[in-house]
């Protein structure tokens, strides 16, 4: 970061297409970008590279006027520049295809590249569907795309509406005289690997005529692509390398920086006997839409962590042997018996809980109670025939908020005024008050916790493991999957390719995980 | 891709999920039921395959489908309108009181029509108003401008019923060209100009994206509200021309004049393929549902179903109907509310 900061006390060098300094942007309890620095040179593909929360998506809302930053500079070509808006950004050709793809589905693919800056495709708010039909083509030929350009947008697959995406960016060529700077975020992350070659070889094309930001998750892609790599952490920049020559690794080292915390994980408290436990979940050969023969066997008390990048179809996994996703294939059975996935009663009723990642909209209602949040699921034991006993239910929801350390000024406070740990260890009681609990599936259980609630979380897996539950975990960093887990399987495009062995004391790093992901 | 561990020869990529195709059962569906259900009645009842009967069933559906005309662009939003029974009401009795009446001198003639028009329009145009600075569901607003619409209409209605002595405005339901309604031949013309407006005009073609992505749009640099607005004032204008339609045919102004016609235009429109969520149908979608809905309605009389049936007997041939439309759509776990 240094040495950056001392590059930009020089002045703004005017061959600079675009440049950040010191960018700072706060929300609520996070600092989400912490002084920020970037340069992107004229035609040059520069990769950005950080873990989930580095900053990455803040840093490009910013840059296309989407979240107005608390302090730092954005220069435009030399000169200083506040972005308001798309339309603003887009006024000074710095334009983004989005993460989600950002089309209209059931528009033409024409409509959407000219959307919101028809010009003459519209005449008195009259379409004229020959002209825009031709503006349209005007967009694609630039980038020798040959989609038909009337075509509905939701018939085309991902590749040829990436090429839209990217065809209807490059229209802010008409707003400026400038050569445009396009942010490209996780454009892969749907693509097939054919299709990756094509984007890249586009990525090529805009160089010669435009600057490019390229993000993705995969660090192999990045330094395929780009000429220059930019890593955040921590809502920092902590360094730039020239891709020629660099490895993944040395990325990968960069992004993840010195975590240095005694027994974070708890590994203290796990226990280890020395006879194996039986395995208790065992799953064979099982497919879905997203993933294929995947075999997996958990043992009770053991916590076995499944890793893998963005698409590799773990969550899909992971909702499946909950019977949240459609399985086509394949024996999932749970202490020997076969477990109905049909749909998600029967995993409950055999005692599988299911932590999703998405506490807020999945994992807990928001206005209701502590008391009724945790008592949602395993109705009878607080009830008494189809009746709620209030007494039952005070004693039991009472004793969990004490064993968890539920810290809640009442059983009765709405749960969505606790903090998103304690609103967390509601969603984990959920499925221990009625003490049948045998396989946990805990996906992203610490997403968006601070660091002391995400140490508590810990805890209580450990004590759950000690207790013989056997855990599936989806960590929301390697090193937590590697600090928590005692063995990982490695996901790549749906099939479970690597079984790591990760005992206390023997744990493998994230380069070696890394390794087998990418 | 030219990393290590992609260079196995054996990497399968999963099967990913593909986009489905824009023409669906959805689109297709509709038209082959309306044959279907048509047969069906023509082959059980001799009456009801007369020409007559179906100049009956064209006439029968003509303010229906002008209602359903104006509804489609709000449910093409993803919004909903509820103020139909308000605007037409409002409308209704303008209309009565503005043309040759028997409680006032006026004699305003088309431009009483006109007036009574733009009367609906400017309800709408507060319905979507509300909608858009209130950031009230529309669901809320629509219902509240219908209770102003009949409140409107209840104060000009004064406890005496306007019947009206125009002459035009009578013949239009009475007089017919090419054995159809004027009235009806006004039901096609809305239909037509409504299908124009959503193929060729920029109110319609973003009326039709908001229900696909209004985030997108907004992205793209785009004001989504204007829009909104004149949505819900274009549907407000067809309301009240269908208001204007429904004096002509009693002859008099009716508070109650679009009773029921909120519903029966929603239940046409989702029949016919557009969608609640939006951004799916159409206006010549809605007509084919205010079809479907009529020729049931005459159909079940024809083959001599029993009054007493026939209400639950439609009900369940519309749910029927709509869940076969939203099969494909069906995802696990999906939360319909």
């Amino acid at each position: 970061m240094t040495s950056v900061t001392t590059n930009l006390q020089d002045g703004p060098a005017p061959v600079n297409a675009l440049e950040v300094r010191g960018l700072v942007k706060h929300y609520p309890g996070v600092k989400a970008l912490d002084g920020v620095d970037l340069v992107v040179r004229q035609n040059e593909v520069l990769g950005l590279a950080g873990e989930n929360g580095a900053g990455k998506s803040t840093l490009l809302k910013a840059l296309v006027g989407l979240v107005r930053p608390d302090a730092g500079e954005i220069w435009v070509r030399g000169e200083k520049v506040k972005l308001r808006s798309v339309v603003d950004a887009a006024d000074h050709g710095i334009g983004m295809v989005f993460q989600e793809q950002s089309l209209v589905p059931n528009l033409t693919a024409a409509e959407n590249i000219v959307l919101g800056s028809e010009g003459a495709g519209v005449r008195r708010g009259i379409y004229r569907w020959d002209t825009m039909r031709k503006l349209a083509q005007e967009q694609l030929d630039k980038i020798g795309s040959h989609i038909d350009p009337l075509a509905r947008t939701d018939s085309l697959s991902f590749a040829d509406r990436q090429m839209v995406e990217i065809a209807k960016v490059l229209r802010i060529e008409e707003r400026t005289s400038n050569p445009p700077v396009i942010i490209l975020d996780e454009p892969t992350s749907v693509l097939e690997s054919a299709e990756i070659e094509t984007l890249f070889t586009q990525v090529r094309r805009l160089r010669e005529f435009a600057s490019v930001v390229f993000v993705s998750h995969r660090l192999d892609e990045v330094l395929d692509v780009c000429d220059r790599v930019s890593v955040l952490r921590g809502g920092q920049s902590v360094g730039e390398v020239p891709t020629a020559g660099a490895e993944p690794a040395d990325l990968h080292r960069m992004m993840i920086g010195s975590t240095g915390s005694d027994d974070h994980y708890h590994e203290g408290l796990a226990e280890h006997s020395d006879e194996p436990a039986r395995p208790r979940l065992v799953v064979k050969s099982m497919s879905g839409s997203t993933f294929r023969d995947v075999d997996l066997e958990v043992r009770a008390g053991e916590i076995v962590g499944i890793v893998g990048v963005h698409g590799s179809g773990r969550e899909d996994v992971c909702r499946a042997l909950f019977g949240a996703e459609p399985t086509l294939s394949g024996e999932v059975t749970l202490d020997g018996e076969k477990l109905d996935l049909s749909g998600t009663r029967g995993a409950v009723a055999s005692g599988v809980g299911y932590v999703p990642a998405e506490r807020k909209i999945e994992g807990m209602v928001g206005p209701m109670s502590v008391a009724d949040n945790m008592m949602l699921t395993k109705q009878k034991a607080r009830c008494t025939g189809p009746m709620v006993v209030p007494k039952k239910q005070a004693t039991l929801v009472d004793q969990w908020i004490e064993r968890l350390s539920i810290r809640t000024p009442h059983r009765g406070t709405q749960i969505g005024r606790l903090s998103g740990g304690n609103q967390q260890k509601v969603v984990l009681a959920r499925w221990l008050v009625a003490g049948d609990i045998r396989l946990l599936l805990l996906d992203h259980p610490t997403r968006g916790l601070d660091i002391g609630a995400r140490s508590e979380v810990y805890r209580l897996m450990r004590e759950l493991a000690n207790s013989g539950v056997a855990t599936v975990l989806l960590a929301d960093s390697l090193e937590e999957a590697i600090g928590m887990s005692d063995r990982i399987i490695v996901m790549n495009d749906g099939r479970a390719t690597k079984e790591v062995s990760c005992p206390s004391g023997g744990k493998p790093t994230p380069l070696d995980l890394v390794k087998e992901m990418v | 891709m030219t990393s290590p561990a992609k260079a196995d020869t054996d990497v399968v990529v999963p099967p990913r999920p593909r986009p489905r195709r824009g023409v669906s059962l959805l689109d297709a569906g509709p038209p082959i039921a309306l044959v279907v259900i048509f047969a069906v009645f023509a082959a059980l009842s001799s009456d009801f395959r007369t020409v007559g009967n179906v100049q009956n069933i064209l006439d029968a559906a003509a303010v229906l489908a002008v209602v359903a005309c104006g509804i489609t662009f709000v449910l093409m939003m993803g919004s909903i309108d509820l103020s139909v029974p308000g605007v037409m009401g409002a409308s209704a009795i303008a209309v009565a009181l503005l043309v040759a009446n028997n409680r006032n001198d006026n004699a305003w003639g088309l431009l009483g029509i006109l007036v009574a028009v733009l009367l609906g329009a400017g309800l709408g145009c507060v319905s979507g108003m509300a909608l858009v600075s209130l950031r009230v569901p529309s669901f809320m607003t629509t219902l509240g401008v219908s209770a102003v619409g009949l409140g409107v209409a209840t104060l000009m209605f004064a406890g005496v019923q306007p019947n009206i002595t125009d002459e035009m405005l009578r013949g239009w339901a009475v007089n017919r060209f090419l054995g159809l309604a004027y009235l009806t031949w006004i039901a096609v013309a809305c239909v037509l100009v409504g299908w124009l407006i959503q193929r060729y005009s920029r109110l319609g073609r973003y009326a039709y994206a908001i229900g696909g992505a209004e985030e997108v749009l907004s992205l793209s640099g785009v004001k989504v509200a204007p829009y909104k607005v004149a949505v819900f004032t274009l549907a407000g204008a067809f309301y009240g021309l269908a208001g204007v339609m429904v004096t002509s045919q009693l002859s008099a102004g009716l508070v109650q004049a679009g009773k029921g016609y909120d519903f029966a235009a929603i239940t046409a429109a989702v029949v016919g393929g557009t969608l609640l969520t939006g951004g799916r149908g159409g206006v010549l979608h809605s007509a084919v549902g205010v079809l479907l809905v009529t020729v049931l309605t005459n159909g079940l009389v024809q083959v001599g179903v029993s009054p007493y049936w026939q209400g639950g007997v439609q009900g369940l041939i519309v749910v029927a109907a709509v869940s076969a439309a939203v099969l494909p759509q069906r995802r696990r776990n999906q939360v319909t509310k």
